[in-house]
C-alpha cells in the first residue's frame, strides 16, 4: 500500500502533549534491563586483554599458560576470529579494531580474550598470555601526524583524492573539497578579513554504561546476542560477517540503552564475546570497564582548523575558506569530510571552499558523537563569525541574519535549501530577552549557530490490535530518550484512541524485519513515519472488518475520531463502532487485526539550532561558570514537548563540557592519562545553570505530522557559543577547545605581555 | 532532463564533470544511467551515495520520482551520532 | 580464598550472604542477590550510579566491600517504592521527564532520597552540590533538578 508522507496540517489530540513515559517505572524502580543485567545459564566471565602501547607490531602470542588456568574455558586471539572480508575494507577495520591482527595501532587495542567461569580466573589467566611486542615509534598529535618525518600507521595507506596521486604512503587517508564561486575573487572585494587557526581536543560520548553484551553460540549453528546498542539489525549484520553466520540464525535483543550518542553503532565488544562463545562452548558475558570505554571506544576527533573569512564593511560576507585536519584513529573514515561540509552550512555564501584531510594518529577508531564533526567545524567558523562582526564594528546577532541561508540558497556542501530554519531561530534570539540581560563584572555573552543533516532510512514497525482493543506497537529502532512515548503518541493520534491503550516496544531481530541503526536524530522522525503508516494499515483492516459486521460495502465506511462510520444518509442507523467494539469482534470478522509497516523515511530535512550563552570566569582561577544557557531549535513538530526539551538540554551540557572541561589527555608515551571519569570530567549538577528551551515548529513537508530530528544539533553549537562568551568576558579570542583553567589562564598572561 | 551536480570526490570518476545532463524519471534510472556512462561510479553508487533533491536528502528511497528539470545533486552518504 | 559470612539489613529485610574478601557490595548486590538496580558506571566511585544508602549515608556501593556491610541498614532503589506505591521521588522523576536513558536514574533517587532525608526544603544550590557525585549524561540536570523540587514540595505538604 502506499504511503503519502506529505505534511497535512490537523489538530492534534495526542501529539503535542506530555503523558508519562510507559518505561518510566521500570526505570526509576531499577527494574529495567540495561547491557549488563541479563545473565544466562552457565554463563562464562570474559576480560580482554589490551595493548599497552600506542603502536606495537605483535611478533607472537602464547596463550598455552593462560589456557591451563583452572576455570578458564576459552582464550582467544586474532586467530580465532579469521578474515572474512573478502575485500571488503570497512569490514576488515571492523575486524582489525576489535582484535588486533598484526599490530597494535593504539593503547588499549584488544590483542587477546579469555572466558573463565569467574572473574578471579579471568584475571589470574589475563597475567598469563604472553605477548611479544616489537614496540614502533607513534604518533597521537592530529598536526604532527601530517609532519613529512611523522611515523607512518599504514605502509598501504596513499592519499586520495589528490592529483596526481602520491607515491609514497603518508598518514593523511584522504583529502575532500567542497563549495563553489571564487574565492580569491571574493577575498579582493572584502573590506575586511579575518583569519585565525583553531584547535579542538578529542573527547568522548561519555555514555554512563559501558558497553556489555551476553553471547550465546549453539552448537546447531544458531546464536543469541543480549546488547545494549543503538541498532541491534547492524550489529547482527556485523557480527555475521566478521563470524560467518548467517544472519537469520543470529538473533540480537537490544537490551535497555544507557546512553550512546553515537558510541554504540559501532562493535567492539560483541564479536569477541560471540567468538569465546563458540570457543568455549557457553554463554558468555562481556563487560567493558570504564577504562576500557576511554581506552578503546568512542572517540570523536581531535582537530585543527584554518578559517579565512572577508566581508563588505557593511557586513555582507565576500568569501570563506576553510582547511580542517581531523583525527581518525588508525582506520580512515570521513570525519574532516563531515566537517567541510557542515562548517559554513548555516550561511549564504558566493565564494566558499572547505577542504578535510583525514589524519590517521595512534589513537581509538573515532565513532560518531551527536552530529559528528560538526561541533568542531562551527567552533572555527563561529568564532571567526563573531570576530569578524567585532573587527566591523557589527553586531554579531545582525551579521548571522544578514548572511544567513535560507529557502533557495545553494549550501557550501552543494545542494540547494528547501524551507530552513536558520533565519526563524536567529530571529528568536534576537526577541530573545536572553540577549538583552544585563551582565556583571567578569561575565560575557556568546552566540553561535549550528547545523547538522538529519537522516531517515530503512525502518519497518507492527501494529497489532488487540481483542480488548489496546494496541501493541513494536518498534525496531533503538529508545534512547524516551521514543516509546513519542511514537505512543503517534499511534494514538492516527488511530484516534487514547495514549494509555498503546504499549510500544522494541523488538528483537528475530520478530522484526530490517532496521537501520538509532542515528541521524531518526528515531522519533522515521519510526513515527512508519507507525502512522501502520496505524493507517490497520484502520484500512478495521474499515473492512466493520463493513463485514454491518454488511455494507468497505468504500461506504470511513474512519474518524477512532471510529468506523457509515458515510451517507442511508445507514443513518448504524452506530460507530470503535477500535474496541470492532477488535472483541475480530475473531469472527477474519481474525487478528494487525498494521505492518515497511519503508524507508526519507526526507528528513536539514536541521538548524542558535544558542545564547553567558558566562563568568575568574581571572584568578581561569575557571570559567556557564551562568545563563538559551537554546533556540526547529523541531517541526514536537511529538513529546518535554523529551525534545531533554534533547536540546542534553546536547547544551555535552557542549558546555566539551567547550570547558573534556578531553584526551595523551603522554609522551603515547598512553592515554586519564581514562577515567575523575580526571575525564564531564559537567556535574552543580556545574550547570537551568538550560532554556525554545522549541519552534517550522513542518517538516516530508512528514505527515511535519516532525524533524532534534537529538544531535544541540551539541554544535555550544563549543562556539561559550568560546565567544569567554572571550567576550576576558576580551582574549580563545581559539583552543576546550578552555580549560589553564588555559585561559595562558590566554590571560599573554594578553598582559607576561 | 535531469542536471546532476557531483561532489568533489567524484569528479574524478566522471571524467573530471562536475555537472551531467541525465534523462531520468526516477533516482534509480538516474543513478542506472550515471554508471553505465561512467562505470568509474559503480562503487561510490553502491555504497556511497545520497541523493539531494530539491534540498531533501534521500539516503534510500531509489524511486524518488524526478520531475522535468529537476536539479540533482550527489552527495556523500553520512553517518550520525 | 575462604569466603566471608555477613549478616546485614537490606530495605527492611534480614539478608545473609557470602562473598570473597575482595567483593565490593555492588558485586554482592548484583551478582549474589540479584538486586540489578544499582549500575557499575565507573568502579572508581566517580558517576554515582551504584549509589545506596548504608546506615543514612550515600555512598557509592562500588567503593564498599561486601564485608562491610555487616550489621548495618542497607537501602537501594529496589526498596524505594512501598509495593506498588512510588516514592515521591520516583513519581516526580517521571513526571518531569527527569530520565532519558536511565541509566543513573537507581543513583540519583538514592541520592534524592537521602538528601530529603536530612535536609527537607533544599534550595537549588543545595540540590545541584548534593547531587554532584552523580553523573548524567543525557539531561543537562534541569528536569532532574525540577523534579527533586517538586518532589521536596510534595513531600512538605506544601503543594498548591
Amino acid at each position: 500500500m502506499s504511503f503519502d508522507a506529505a505534511f497535512q496540517n490537523q489538530n492534534f489530540k495526542s501529539v503535542g502533549t506530555r503523558p508519562l513515559r510507559p518505561d518510566g517505572v521500570d526505570k526509576v524502580t531499577g527494574r529495567a534491563r540495561y547491557g549488563a543485567d541479563f545473565n544466562m545459564p552457565g554463563q562464562l566471565v570474559a576480560r580482554v586483554l589490551r595493548s599497552p602501547h600506542a603502536h606495537a607490531r605483535i611478533v607472537a602470542i602464547d596463550t598455552a599458560r593462560a589456557a591451563a588456568v583452572k576455570g578458564v574455558k576459552a582464550v582467544i586471539t586474532a586467530a580465532d576470529l579469521p578474515d572474512l572480508s573478502n575485500g571488503d575494507k570497512a569490514l576488515f577495520n571492523i575486524l582489525d579494531n576489535c582484535m588486533a591482527r598484526t599490530k597494535a595501532m593504539y593503547d588499549g587495542h584488544a590483542v587477546a580474550a579469555v572466558a573463565a567461569i569467574d572473574e578471579k580466573a579471568a584475571k589470574q589467566a589475563m597475567k598469563l598470555i604472553d605477548v611479544e611486542y616489537e614496540v614502533l615509534p607513534h604518533v597521537v598529535d592530529v598536526d604532527a601526524a601530517t609532519e613529512p618525518d611523522a611515523p607512518i600507521l599504514n605502509d598501504a595507506v596513499f592519499t586520495t583524492g589528490i592529483d596526481p596521486a602520491p607515491t609514497t604512503a603518508s598518514n593523511v587517508a584522504n583529502r575532500s573539497e567542497f563549495g563553489h564561486g571564487d574565492v580569491e575573487a571574493g577575498f579582493a572585494d572584502a573590506d575586511v578579513i579575518v583569519e585565525r587557526s583553531y584547535r579542538t581536543e578529542q573527547t568522548h560520548q561519555g555514555y554512563i554504561e559501558p558497553h556489555a553484551c551476553v553471547a550465546s553460540c549453539n552448537p546447531d549453528g544458531t546464536a543469541d546476542l543480549w546488547v545494549c546498542t543503538q541498532g541491534h539489525f547492524v550489529f547482527r549484520q556485523n557480527c555475521a560477517d566478521l563470524l560467518g553466520l548467517e544472519v537469520s540464525k543470529l538473533r540480537v535483543t537490544s537490551s535497555e540503552i544507557g546512553g550512546g550518542f553515537g558510541g554504540k553503532t559501532h562493535v567492539w565488544a560483541e564479536p569477541v564475546a560471540l567468538a569465546l562463545s563458540r570457543k568455549a562452548g557457553r554463554p558468555v558475558k562481556l563487560v567493558m570497564s570504564r577504562d576500557e570505554v576511554f581506552r578503546a571506544s568512542g572517540p570523536t576527533s581531535a582537530t585543527s582548523i584554518d578559517v579565512k573569512i572577508g566581508a563588505t564593511k557593511d557586513g555582507k560576507i565576500t568569501a570563506a575558506t576553510a582547511t580542517l585536519r581531523y583525527s581518525n584513529g588508525p582506520y580512515a573514515d570521513i570525519w574532516a569530510e563531515l566537517g567541510a561540509m557542515t562548517s559554513f552550512a548555516c550561511y549564504d555564501l558566493k565564494n566558499v571552499k572547505t577542504v578535510g584531510f583525514e589524519v590517521l594518529v595512534n589513537r581509538p577508531k573515532v565513532a560518531a558523537y551527536r552530529a559528528p564533526s560538526a561541533p568542531m567545524a562551527a567552533f572555527a567558523v563561529e568564532s571567526a563569525i563573531d570576530e569578524l562582526a567585532q573587527k566591523i564594528g557589527m553586531d554579531a546577532l545582525d551579521l548571522r541574519i544578514r548572511n544567513a541561508a535560507s529557502e533557495g540558497t545553494r549550501s557550501s556542501y552543494g545542494p540547494v535549501y528547501g524551507p530552513i530554519g536558520i533565519g526563524p531561530t536567529l530571529e528568536a534570539a534576537q526577541a530573545h530577552p536572553h540577549m538583552t540581560a544585563p551582565l556583571g563584572t567578569n561575565q560575557g555573552r556568546g552566540m553561535a549557530c549550528g547545523f547538522w543533516f538529519n537522516f531517515g532510512g530503512q525502518t519497518c514497525t507492527d501494529l497489532n490490535v488487540n481483542a480488548d482493543g489496546t494496541v501493541t506497537l513494536a518498534v525496531g529502532t533503538v529508545d534512547v530518550g524516551g521514543s516509546r512515548a513519542s511514537l505512543s503518541l503517534v499511534a494514538a493520534e492516527e488511530l484516534g484512541i487514547d495514549y494509555q491503550d498503546v504499549k510500544a516496544v522494541v523488538a528483537d531481530t528475530g520478530t522484526l524485519g530490517y532496521n537501520d541503526m538509532t542515528d541521524g536524530s531518526r528515531g522519533t522522525f522515521s519510526s513515527s513515519m512508519a507507525t502512522i503508516s501502520a496505524a493507517r494499515n490497520a484502520i484500512a483492516v478495521m474499515r473492512q472488518r466493520a463493513a463485514l459486521t454491518w454488511d455494507i460495502p468497505v468504500e461506504d465506511v470511513y474512519w474518524e475520531d477512532g471510529h468506523a462510520k457509515a458515510a451517507g444518509a442511508k445507514y443513518g442507523n448504524l452506530a460507530p463502532l470503535s477500535v474496541k467494539e470492532i477488535a472483541a469482534e475480530s475473531g469472527n470478522t477474519g481474525g487478528p487485526i494487525a498494521g505492518h509497516s515497511e519503508l524507508v523515511a526519507d526526507g528528513a530535512g536539514v536541521s538548524f539550532a542558535t544558542h545564547i550563552c553567558d558566562v563568568e570566569v575568574d581571572p584568578e582561577t581561569g575557571a570559567t561558570s556557564v551562568i545563563r544557557y538559551t537554546v533556540i531549535q526547529d523541531a517541526g513538530k514536537a511529538v513529546h514537548p518535554a523529551y525534545v526539551e531533554g534533547q536540546y538540554q542534553g546536547g547544551a551540557a555535552q557542549g558546555i563540557g566539551w567547550a570547558l572541561n573534556e578531553e584526551y589527555i595523551y603522554g609522551e608515551d603515547g598512553r592515554l592519562q586519564n581514562p577515567g571519569f575523575l580526571d575525564y570530567r564531564i559537567p556535574v549538577c552543580s556545574d550547570l545553570p537551568m538550560i532554556d528551551t525554545q522549541i519552534l515548529e517550522i513542518p517538516n513537508p516530508n512528514h505527515p505530522y511535519g516532525v524533524r530530528g532534534v537529538g544531535e544539533t544541540s551539541i554544535v553549537p555550544p563549543l562556539a557559543a561559550i568560546a565567544n562568551a569567554v572571550s567576550n568576558a576576558v576580551g582574549v579570542r580563545m581559539s583552543h577547545i576546550p578552555m580549560s583553567p589553564p588555559r585561559i589562564l595562558a590566554a590571560l598572561s599573554r594578553q598582559k605581555g607576561e | 532532463m535531469i542536471e546532476v551536480t557531483l561532489w568533489a570526490g567524484l569528479v574524478p570518476l566522471a571524467d573530471n564533470q562536475t555537472t551531467i545532463i541525465v534523462e531520468a524519471r526516477t533516482v534509480r534510472e538516474l543513478l542506472r544511467k550515471l554508471q553505465e556512462r561512467y562505470p568509474g561510479l559503480e562503487g561510490p553508487i553502491n555504497n556511497e551515495v545520497a541523493v539531494v533533491v530539491d534540498g531533501v536528502i534521500y539516503r534510500n528511497d531509489w524511486s524518488k520520482e524526478l520531475p522535468e528539470g529537476t536539479k540533482v545533486f550527489l552527495m556523500r552518504r553520512l553517518a550520525g551520532g | 580464598m575462604s569466603s566471608i559470612a555477613v549478616s546485614t539489613t537490606i530495605n527492611g529485610d534480614d539478608v545473609e550472604f557470602l562473598c570473597r574478601a575482595d567483593e565490593t557490595l555492588l558485586d554482592v548486590l548484583r551478582n549474589r542477590l540479584g538486586l540489578l538496580g544499582a549500575k557499575e558506571g565507573c568502579g572508581t566511585g566517580d558517576c554515582g550510579a551504584c549509589s545506596t544508602i548504608v546506615d543514612g549515608r550515600v555512598v557509592c556501593s562500588c567503593l564498599v566491600l561486601g564485608a562491610e556491610a555487616e550489621g548495618r541498614t542497607i537501602e537501594t532503589i529496589e526498596g524505594m517504592a512501598n509495593g506498588s506505591e512510588l516514592h515521591p521521588l520516583q513519581a516526580k522523576f517521571i513526571e518531569h521527564a527527569a530520565l532519558q536513558c536511565g541509566i543513573c536514574t537507581p543513583g540519583f533517587l538514592i541520592a534524592a532520597k537521602a538528601l530529603l532525608d536530612v535536609n527537607p526544603e533544599p534550595t537549588e544550590e543545595e540540590i545541584r552540590y548534593w547531587l554532584a557525585g552523580n553523573l548524567c549524561r543525557c539531561t543537562g540536570y534541569d528536569k532532574i533538578v525540577r523534579a527533586v523540587q517538586d518532589a521536596a514540595l510534595e513531600m512538605r505538604g506544601e503543594r498548591a
